[in-house]
């Protein structure tokens, strides 16, 4: 393989890249910005409703705890707000319509888009996301092209790709769910990677070693970036999770939770079952990767597997999260203990990443450093 | 994964009652059960994650024999401790073992009974309808007929064209009850989610038994090949050689091969000083002779490019330089001639050279010292090894003559000189200096006329590691069958679904038809609802033209 390296494109990378990360420094500071109004909005229409309530309907208290989060104030005035299509014929009693009889349609109602909040700053913060994240991709493809290879090949590469792919799913989510809830986590985790990437591995641009010159490399790798980046949204979700539910027990007893910011966080169980649809994917992405791995292994060190330091800790982070699957099944094991796992799942992908590549001996220190 | 959400506290209590009453076979009973239990699964996942730690932590066995008995020796208290508790063969170790072995008989003794179970139940018919179609999770009603005064669909019609719509959706179907007044379908999808599920622990198990027949039945040998020498596939030919647990040596295949050329590229960007000098590319030019008397084979032999001689596959995993040297004695005989296999130990190939002659006379000869592919040297200083290509190759080498003790039977490493019974002659630190050879300098006579050493010239050699493994292929396929069992497993929903239909009249005093019809997931199924609304676009597409009526309905009907 000739070494085809345009050092010019490779400059005009890191300089994307360092805007792009300081987009994402802004797009984080409105995401916040986002969490600590749109919660206080929150907390005082939560506020005026209490009072209310106070003064004389008596049914909304209950309502307020079964639907938590996703029941707006328009459905305390008892009204049929979509059920019109009683009105042109009369009907037995028996079928009379009702709001309520939709619900349910989809289980993560809670996290669709609400048409009547407003919320500039989650606004500027997406778009800016979006702008960040063409930086970005401009800066990772252009490296790839740079080196003419794959931009994946190194501990810089593989963060600031893992960044890029994290930003991604995290934006196409975005488009079906309002999870901007969980903003201010993830652009903060893609900005600490791009931080991480720039400032503790920086790698010039270069052409690949023998044993990373395989077609592997991109379905290995690049599966590994994505489950990565599936991880790292869950990871945030489960932290959230396990600070909601604490928040939940503290209202349910009557008690204050000083973490208002919550409020515009959906229910714990509702965080617990979307993690759990995006782990499910995640899991098989990462035992793809494991498979993909153990296939080049085959080929390339002639054993598919070896307990190599890498294979070793590939193998508990696929261990701790089918762990997790079984959780959930299992009773006693939902709810936080299934967020710790997703929690502990993704520490133990961090590590993989950064601690075996660097310090660890083994077969893939051959990443840059 | 047992669904154990449900509680069942009959159970329990019954249990309790017997505990007084156990004998050993109860004990037996109680212990299977607890280790088939979903959550002991669980903690065993989780132990053996934890138990896979340590094998990253110590260098393993498996990985790097040499670095395991160099720790022990850095660590003389800790080291012996940590070998009797196989910290340093953890993914051979009983504990390991232990947990693995404990995690597949509790797979076992959950799956076996699920699939017996599922299969009971793919072969009866899907479940009866319930009497109150309205608890359901996902519950809908609709009203055929009344349309322009068509006449609606009688309910045994309205349920069979229901039923067949279903079938046509993926369902199968068990109608209930025609001809009586509230005729039903019960219809069933998914059941593959729970084979799915089942292959993929199955599957998981067969690669757990690939794995062990690759160990029986497999071997792993090392051979090193200067250009121009040939292997042949024989136990006596290896240098290093690890047979499987139950491996016969009478199944090597004999193949041969014979290494003509290596070629090893460098980085030569200029540009780019971090990298500059960093290999890029190896290439092996062998031919290969698959069995004794078939036509020889030229074939290219890369680092991903592994070799296959029915079903043997032959690796390069390393690759150096090998000085051809001629040493002749004191009595002026050639001693030894011939390409000297030396070790590289670092990027720019400064490899280390071991030579013996037990063949000189009047006393044996030994060398060591080192090859630099690209000697740079300073005033004052040792010459070093600048670059990784054979630009000026030069030999820096100490002597010694003695007893080799070679003699004696007992196997030496090629690789180190014992200098005990050695006296010698030349060395860095010697007043005389070490024996250097180059281009210009291509003879030196050792001192006290114990004879010369020729540097003649520089071949390259490969490592090659030789592998068969019989469990590859299996375990191959069984990753792909746990593969596709667990995309079926999570991502096929299993869902029940009935349909009842009555008759009625309407406000206009029309006969109509109602269809009451529910959903139940098993397990978690977010789409759920979904599936209901699409079930209500099929009974309006079903019978639009006699009018479909859809009704929103209280919370409090759901009796």
């Amino acid at each position: 393989m000739g070494s085809n390296i345009n050092v010019t494109l490779g400059n005009w990378s890191e300089w994307f890249m360092l805007l792009a990360a300081m987009t994402y420094l802004v797009v984080f500071v409105a995401f916040v910005w986002d969490m600590a109004s749109h919660s206080k909005t929150l907390g005082l229409t939560e506020r005026s409703r209490r009072g209310n309530t106070a003064e004389g309907a008596k049914e909304l208290v209950g309502a307020t705890a079964a639907h938590s989060g996703s029941t707006t104030a328009g459905s305390s005035s008892g009204g049929a707000t979509r059920g019109g299509a009683g009105t042109g014929e009369s009907v037995a009693d028996e079928f009379r319509t009702s709001a309520d009889g939709a619900k349910g349609v989809n289980e993560f109602e809670a996290l669709d888009y609400k048409h009547n909040s407003r919320r500039p700053a989650a606004r500027v913060a997406v778009t800016l996301m979006v702008i960040a994240f063409l930086l970005h991709a401009f800066a990772v493809v252009s490296r790839g092209v740079a080196a003419d290879r794959v931009p994946w090949a190194n501990m810089y590469e593989f963060c600031t790709t893992g960044a890029l792919v994290v930003a991604g799913v995290y934006l196409v989510t975005l488009f079906f769910k309002d999870l901007r809830f969980v903003g201010p986590m993830v652009s903060g985790l893609v900005l600490i990677m791009l931080c991480l990437a720039t400032i503790a591995f920086p790698t010039p641009v270069s052409p690949l070693q023998p044993a990373l010159q395989s077609y592997w490399l991109i379905i290995h790798v690049s599966i590994a970036v994505a489950a990565s980046g599936i991880f790292t949204i869950t990871f945030a979700m489960a932290v959230l999770q396990l600070l909601q539910s604490r928040r939940e027990k503290k209202l349910a007893t009557g008690e204050d939770s000083r973490l208002g910011f919550l409020r515009a966080v959906p229910t714990s169980v509702t965080l617990e079952n979307f993690s759990f649809r995006l782990n499910s994917v995640g899991f098989v992405f990462w035992t793809f990767t494991l498979a993909a791995g153990a296939i080049w292994a085959d080929q390339a060190w002639g054993r598919f597997w070896g307990w190599d330091t890498k294979e070793v800790w590939t193998f508990v982070v696929w261990t701790v999260y089918a762990a997790y699957m079984h959780a959930r099944v299992t009773r006693g094991w939902n709810g936080n203990r299934s967020a710790w796992l997703s929690i502990a799942g993704y520490l133990c992908v961090v590590f993989n990443f950064t601690v075996v590549n660097t310090l660890f001996p083994g077969l893939h220190s051959y990443s840059g450093l | 994964m047992t669904e154990t959400r449900t509680p069942r506290p009959k159970k329990a209590q019954r249990s309790d009652v017997e505990v007084p009453a156990l004998g050993p076979l109860g004990m037996a009973r109680w212990a299977w059960r607890q280790l088939t239990k979903m959550s002991t699964a669980l903690v065993l996942l989780l132990l053996l994650a934890i138990a896979a730690v340590p094998g990253s932590l110590f260098p393993q066995r498996v990985q790097d024999p040499d670095a395991v008995t160099s720790y022990i020796e850095a660590n003389p208290t800790m080291g012996p401790w940590l070998d009797r508790l196989q910290l340093f063969d953890v993914f051979s170790s009983y504990w390991f073992s232990a947990i693995y072995l404990l995690l597949f008989i509790s797979l076992v003794g959950c799956v076996l009974p699920r699939a017996v179970q599922h299969f009971k139940a793919w072969r009866s018919k899907p479940p009866r309808t319930p009497r109150r179609i309205s608890r359901l999770p996902q519950y809908r009603k609709v009203m055929l007929g009344g349309r322009d005064g068509a006449a609606a669909p009688s309910p045994d019609d309205a349920v069979e064209q229901a039923a067949a719509a279903l079938k046509k959706r993926g369902y199968r179907v068990q109608m209930q009850d025609l001809g009586s007044a509230a005729p039903s379908v019960a219809a069933e999808r998914g059941m593959l989610k729970e084979v799915g599920n089942i292959l993929f622990h199955v599957a998981l198990l067969g690669v757990l038994v690939s794995v062990a027949i690759g160990a029986l039945f497999g071997y792993k040998g090392q051979k090193i090949i200067v250009e121009g020498e040939s292997f042949v596939n024989t136990l006596v030919d290896y240098d290093s050689f690890n047979p499987g647990t139950n491996f016969d040596p009478d199944w090597l295949n004999p193949f041969s091969v014979r290494l003509n050329n290596f070629q090893a590229t460098f980085n030569r960007d200029t540009s780019d000083p971090r990298h500059y000098g960093q290999p890029t590319d190896f290439n092996a030019d062998l031919t290969v002779t698959d069995e004794p008397g078939a036509t020889p084979q030229d074939v290219n032999l890369a680092v991903n490019k592994p070799l296959n001689v029915n079903g043997t596959k032959v690796y390069l995993v390393g690759n150096g330089y090998a000085p051809v040297i001629r040493v002749t004695d004191g009595e002026g005989n050639v001693a030894y001639e011939g390409p000297v296999v030396t070790v590289p130990s670092d990027s720019v190939y400064t490899s280390s050279l071991t030579l013996k002659v037990p063949d000189a006379r009047p006393d044996q000869l030994g060398f060591v010292g080192l090859l630099l592919p690209t000697a740079v040297s300073e005033p004052g200083e040792i010459p070093r090894s600048a670059d990784p290509a054979l630009n000026n190759p030069a030999l820096i080498l100490s002597s010694f003559y003695g007893d080799l003790g070679l003699d004696s039977g007992q196997p030496q490493n090629v690789y180190v000189l014992n200098t005990e019974n050695l006296t010698e002659l030349n060395s860095m630190t010697s007043a005389n200096g070490p024996i250097l050879l180059d281009g210009q300098h291509r003879e030196v006579q050792l001192p006290n006329g114990k004879g010369s050493v020729e540097f003649l010239d520089v071949k390259r050699y490969v490592g090659l590691d030789v592998h068969s493994d019989p469990g590859r292929i299996p375990a191959f396929i069984s990753f792909v069958l746990a593969f596709v069992g667990l995309i079926m497993s999570l991502f096929i929903a299993r869902r029940r679904a009935w349909v009842r239909a009555t008759t009625t009249e309407d406000a206009n005093g029309v006969r109509c038809t109602v269809l009451e019809y529910g959903l139940l997931a098993r397990g978690e199924d977010h789409r759920l609802g979904a599936e209901a609304e699409k079930l209500t676009a099929l009974w309006t597409s079903l019978w639009e033209d006699r009018g479909v009526r859809e009704f929103h309905l209280n919370s409090s009907d759901k009796a």
